[in-house]
Formats: structure tokens, sequence, C-alpha cells
């Protein structure tokens, strides 16, 4: 035989001998990437304090799992940027007047209780940044609920809604609940909100300042397919009919709070949401439903969190009951 | 010839990488020092050698042979002298033993020994070792005698070549459709079918062109959209005639018998030249010199195939026997070309997978079973197969993978799912035989 390569020995190795380029760490750059422009357009309308908490929550987050990792004496997984992720995502749940200590105690909650201790990437049944921001939600509802006075931060501009300066500086939400409460209506008009909300809302979280830019991120990642539209369109979707039916304004409730970066961003996270198309398309309905039912009738009028919470708990059972068939079987049941 | 345009469910598309090779007219690769005719080049029984050392044999004569039915005998490529009979490796972990053969210094290649003339075609494609050239090679004498209680309807040409990298098919359709066709023709009339069909895909629509051009009333040539695996007889009996072939059945329940292209124009040179299998168009291509379409002698070894492609080019990262989806990688390069070889594709470094370590995590984005084109789902099955939980895996119908590969593409986090939905199914099968 042939001498020239007949000795040679290469490497071998299973098939399939190419892979598609797209790495877990392209998708996570691709949904920091939709974030950006909201939270850069934040940073600049909301300035330092907005950055101290972004800053907090990062590190936070990314700390934690470095040392984590450092501990358990395993490989280091920041370069997956997941980490990165769930502390952007954090940050954009949280006011800006947040203090930057208890972001960080977020993202540290979030990685630590959220992520590795069920065994890191992967393993989690709930999304990381929620379970951080759910412990900030509990542990310090108070100083959520406070508004800012002034200063750095001007609050939410409604004109012709006299009524404001009484409850100084409430979130849109926060209003909408206490006046329905109150006089069973809404005691401003919605649709005067829809821009502010839409393009500059400084009332909110930090990723609630514009519904406009979250949407146009959202909607770039499922264009490129890293996002499955059935989430947010089963959300977004049940969220619209169930206000209207409660007698509320699906516009405004579609873009106020939390929910376009709870739709498209937190809803989606791949880990602690189902894999087959109809148990998504639930888990997005469900999501909506749950998330409806704490604005209109619980006590927190950001239901956004633990609606998500709820339903990633739910994940695992949808998918069970949702399994593909099988090509070639007919009928389940044979 | 409307034939719908639909696109079965699941698949990837890979880089098709097929520029380097789709325009390379189909030249003859060199006459090896040495031929290695293995006895295995076919699924089934292996033959056994019928010449012995020292032995004179003519091109197109008979080296090995076996009674069963499920096998293809195998047949001298050059005239020459029997060096031995000698043990070669050929997939990994599979050895064979093999004729070798020094061939002499002056050779005819336009003849051969002919086959004894019968009416009988399938008679003729089993005396010619005709197996399938698409990569399975499975005796095509077999396939050509389905069982009783199944009528074939329509006879599928696979002209899909979906694998990225591998033209040879291609080049083939284009260069000589007549043979094509006309092995159609005579694999319809021998399974008593009423319709031939070729399935195309669109990247190659020359070779459609070339195809209608020669194929009459009586042959239809469809283009497919392309898709891999196009080219898997389930999805393109799926596409072609919108049916599923019911679990645990032959694909002729439905109606369809698919053979490959350069089967159908093996069977026509058998039929009409008493031609037996000892050639086949093989496709050389990535990191190699001179990328292109070479007809082998069937026993060259592939390191001489690779030379006359004017040789490697640095640093290589694998080269695989077949595409790169569903071929396998060579540990040495002295392994023979057989019956079964569509190509030889050289990867650079760059372009492999990186090397999986410890456990990959799966990120649970549902990409591996959107890609299943049998609609499984890869990452439950790999995770009950890391566990070793192979009941589990049984039940997530891990018996009806394909080895397509498509799920193990498609995973952004590298996991080897190929090999452990392998796995599995090696423990699954192992459970039903003890059973
Ligand atoms: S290799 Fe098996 S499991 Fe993976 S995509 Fe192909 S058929 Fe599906
Ligand atoms: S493609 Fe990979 S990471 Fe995604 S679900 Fe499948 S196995 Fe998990």
């Amino acid at each position: 035989m042939s001498e020239a390569g007949g000795v040679r020995r290469l490497k071998a190795g299973s098939s399939p001998h190419i892979a598609a380029s797209l790495t877990a760490r392209g998708i996570m750059a691709w949904v920091l990437a939709a974030l950006a422009p909201s939270l850069l357009w934040a940073l600049w309308n909301m300035g330092t304090p907005a950055l101290l908490v972004a800053a907090g929550s990062l590190t936070g987050a990314v700390g934690t799992e470095f040392a984590w990792n450092a501990i358990a004496k395993k490989r280091h997984t920041l370069g997956d940027l997941t980490a990165v992720l769930t502390g952007v995502l954090l940050a954009m749940t949280l006011p800006p007047y947040t203090p930057w200590w208890m972001a960080f105690a977020g993202g540290v909650v979030a990685i630590g209780l959220g992520k590795m201790l069920f065994g890191g990437l992967g393993w989690n049944l709930f999304n990381p940044a929620l379970v951080g921001r759910a412990m900030i939600v509990i542990s310090w509802a108070g100083v959520l609920a406070l508004q800012p006075n002034g200063g750095w931060f001007r609050t939410l501009g409604m004109e012709g809604v006299g009524e404001l300066d009484a409850v100084s500086g409430a979130t849109p939400l926060g209003l909408a609940a206490a006046d329905r409460a109150a006089a069973g209506g809404y005691g401003f008009q919605t649709s005067s909100l829809y821009g502010d909300l839409l393009f500059r809302n400084l009332s909110g979280s930090i990723g609630e300042i514009s519904a406009a830019l979250l949407i146009a991120g959202g909607l770039v990642l499922v264009a490129v397919r890293i996002i499955d539209w059935r989430i947010p369109a089963g959300y977004v979707g049940t969220m619209a009919v169930l206000s209207a039916a409660f007698g509320g304004d699906p516009v405004f409730h579609m873009l106020a709070g939390g929910l376009m970066i709870g739709a498209f961003y937190m809803a989606t996270d791949y880990v602690s949401s189902p894999m087959s198309p109809n148990a998504r398309l639930l888990f997005g309905v469900g999501c909506g439903v749950f998330n409806a039912l704490g604005r209109f009738f619980g006590s927190m009028p950001e239901a956004t969190t633990f609606a998500i919470l709820f339903m990633n708990g739910l994940a695992p059972m949808l998918d069970r009951a949702f399994v593909p068939r099988t090509y070639g079987w007919v009928s389940r049941s044979e | 010839m409307n034939l719908a345009y639909v696109r079965f469910r699941g698949g990837v598309h890979p880089p098709e990488h097929k520029e380097a090779t789709e325009g390379r007219v189909v030249v003859r690769a060199p006459v090896p020092e040495r031929i290695v005719v293995p006895m295995s080049q076919h699924l089934g029984a292996p033959n056994e050698p019928v010449v012995a050392k020292g032995d004179r044999v003519r091109r197109g004569e008979v080296v090995g042979s076996v009674e069963a039915m499920v096998s293809a005998p195998v047949h001298s490529p050059v005239d020459g002298q029997v060096a031995g009979v000698v043990e070669v490796p050929l997939a990994p972990g599979l050895r064979s033993r093999a004729v070798e053969i020094v061939p002499d210094a002056e050779q005819d290649l336009d003849s051969f020994v002919t086959l004894e003339r019968s009416e009988d075609v399938k008679a003729v494609v089993r005396a010619a070792g005709i197996v399938g050239m698409g990569g399975a090679a499975f005796p095509s004498a077999v396939k050509l005698q389905p069982p009783q209680d199944m009528r074939i309807s329509t006879v599928i040409l696979n002209g899909c070549e979906c694998e990225p990298f591998l033209t040879a098919d291609h080049r083939l359709m284009l260069e000589q459709p007549e043979r094509v066709v006309r092995g159609g023709r005579l694999i319809r009339d021998a399974v008593g079918a009423s319709r031939v069909v070729i399935g195309v895909e669109d990247n190659k629509m020359d070779a459609v062109e070339a195809l209608r051009a020669v194929a009459g009333d009586d042959v239809e040539v469809a283009a497919l959209p392309t898709r891999y695996p196009q080219g898997a007889e389930k999805q393109l009996i799926w596409t072609l005639l919108g049916k599923e072939v019911p679990k645990g059945k032959l694909p002729a329940a439905t109606g369809a018998l698919v053979h490959n292209v350069g089967t159908a124009a093996a069977v026509a040179d058998a039929v009409d030249r008493g031609k037996p299998l000892i050639e086949r168009i093989v496709t050389v291509t990535g990191a190699v010199a001179r990328p292109g379409n070479y007809l082998t002698l069937l026993g060259t070894p592939v390191s001489a195939l690779i030379e006359a492609a004017g040789g490697l080019v640095e640093p290589v990262g694998r080269v695989v026997s077949g595409g790169p989806m569903t071929g396998f990688a060579l540990g040495v390069l002295d392994v023979p070309v057989t019956k079964g070889t569509s190509g030889i594709t050289v990867l650079r470094a760059d372009q492999v997978p990186p090397e999986v370590y410890g456990d990959q995590p799966c990120i649970r984005c549902g990409r591996c079973a959107e890609a299943c084109p049998i609609f499984l789902r890869p990452y439950a099955i790999g995770i009950f197969a890391t566990g070793g939980d192979w009941s589990r895996a049984e039940e997530a119908h891990v018996l009806d993978c394909i080895e397509c590969g498509c799920c193990a593409y498609a995973c952004p986090t590298s996991r080897p799912l190929v090999q452990l939905l392998r796995r599995a199914k090696q423990a699954a099968m192992l459970k039903g035989a003890k059973q």
C-alpha cells in the first residue's frame, strides 16, 4: 500500500463532523444585543443611579458564578455569557433608585440560589434573574415601592392629570390599581400615557423605559429565531384579551410594567421554559393569565415576575404533556 | 410534472461547500500499486474469497462470493495477481477479510469479464454485486424482491445528494443522465411498478435539466427543496408521495422503492453491458490540493486517492469517508474505497466542531428537536443516555432515530447527541435481543 499516507494516524470522532455556527455564547450575545438599546437608552436618561444598579447586579451575578466555579473547582463558565445576561436582565427589572448593594445581593441570589444550586446552566427550574428579583421584592418591598423625589430623576409627566401629586411619583400601573380600587375605574386617561410608555417612561424599572425598544429587540430575536414566537405571542395576546375582558385598556396594559421584558426576554429563557411548540404556546398563555390575574385582582400591580416564576414551575409538566408524535407513529396508543 | 413543492418537517441546511467540485468533470483516478478488495462491502453476510495467493485474476472476475441471501459478490477491478488474503480495517471498529491484488502494469480499463447474460434483471443485479451506492450499501437485488404482500407502484431514484461537499451523484446525473434514466426504467419493470420519479435537490438544476432532456414521458424528474436530509428514504418518500413509512415497516409499505441514482446507473451497466460493480465515482474534496470527482477502482486505498487529488492541505482536522453529516472519520488512510464510498471529505482543523470535553450542558433550547426529521426529542434521549436510563430512552423512541446527525449539528453547546443516541440504540437493541 502506498506509504505516503498509509501510516498516518488521524483524529477520529463521531458524525456529524460539522456543526452549526450558532453557539450558546452566540445566542446570549444576540439577546444582549437586543437588550442593549433599551439599556443604553435607560442609562442615558436615568444616569448614574441606573448605572449603579446595573453594575451592582452584574457584579453580583458574574462574581457569584466565578466564585462558585472556583470553589467547586469546576471549569469556568463565564464565557457562555449566561451570567452576564442574568445580571443585565435583573438590573432591567429594578427601578433605578434601588440601592446598588440591593442589586448586588439580587445578582448573588439569582446565580447562587437560582442557578448554581440547581447544578448550573441547564438545570435550574426557575429563571435566575426573576429569582433574584423575587428575593428583592420579598425582602425589601418597601424600598421598591419608594419613588424618587426630584433631582436626578423626574417623575412621570402626565399632563392633565391633576391628582397625580397626591400619589407622588407612583408608577402608572400603581396608579391604575389604586384608582381602580378607589373608584372602580381609571382616574386618568390611559391613552395619554401611550407615548411615554412607548418611548421614555421614566417611572418604572430601568428596563421599562421604552416599550418600543424592547418590542423592536424582541421582534429581532423572533426573526432570527433565537426565541420562539409562541411564547411572547401567547403571553402578550392573552394579556391583551384578559385586560379587555376585565375592563382595562388593553394597549395600556400591554405597554405598562414589565410585560414586554417578561414576554420577550424572561419567559423565553430556554432553561426555564418548555421545549415543544404546543407546550411553549400554552406556557405563554399561562404567563398571560397569571399576569392578568395578578394585575387585576392581586395586591401587587406588577405581577410579571410571579406569573413567569409560577409557569416556570409548570414547564416540566407541560413538556411531559405535549410530547410530539414520532415520525411513522400514527397513533401514540399503538 | 407538477409535484407539490412541500418540505419535510425538521432538517437543517448546512453550508453546501459543493462549489469546489460540482464543476469538475469526472476523471479516472490512477490505478494504484495495490488493490484491496474487502469481502464485506455491503450490509449482510461477508463473502468468502474464491481466489488464493498467486492466482491470476482478470478485471471483472469474481474474487469473493457467498450463498447467503443478503449479500453481494465482489469482483477484481483490475487484471493482476493475488498477493494474498489479508485483513483490513473498514469503518471504525469494523474489519474485513480482503483479497489483495497487485495490478498488472498494462491495464485495459475499457474492457472487463462480462456477466452471464440473463433475462432476469434481479439475477444480473445480484451477480454484478450491486449495492446501494448512496452509502448504506444494502444489496440491491434484495431490495428488488419486496415481500409478496407489498405492491411497489413507484420507483424513486434518489439524486438528492443532500450531504454537504459531495458531488459524485451530481456529476453522474449531469454527464450520464441516460444511464440513470435507463436504470430507473429497468428497476421499474423489474418490480412491476408503474411510475419512476427522480428526486434531485434544487441546488442542482443543471442535473434536473440534463435528466429531463433524456427522460421522455415515462420518467418524472422532480426538483426538491435543498434541505438535509432530503435524501433520507423516509423524507424523500414524504416529500414526493406525502406518505409516512409506518414504524417498523419497510418503505415498501408505502408502495415506494428508493434507489440511489448511482445504483440505477450501475444496474443499467450490468444489464446492458454485462458490467459488474468494480468502480465508482468518488468525490475527493475539502482540504486537498485538487478537489474533484474521480472514477475510482474499488479497493483503491484512500491514501492513493488523496494523492491523486494532489495530497492533503495541512492542517487537517478530519478525513471523513462520505459526507460530513453521516460519514465516518478515518483513523488511518490505508482503508480501501468500497462500493458505498461516495466521497472523501477532508475537513480543515477549523471546520471540525470543538472537541467535546466533559458533559456539555443542555440549555434546553429545543433546537435538536426542531431539527429532528423523525420528530424525536434528542435532548431528552441524550439525558437518559447520559444517566444510563435505557428504558426511558426506548420509550422516547430512540430506535426510530436514523442517525442523520441534524440534532448534533444544530446543538449550540455541541452535545455529542448522535453518540449518546447510538449508545442508547445499542442498549435498547441488546435488551430486545435478550428478551
Ligand atoms: S440523529 Fe436521530 S435524533 Fe438526531 S436528528 Fe437525526 S433522527 Fe433525530
Ligand atoms: S440542541 Fe443541545 S442544548 Fe438545545 S435542547 Fe438540544 S441538546 Fe439541549
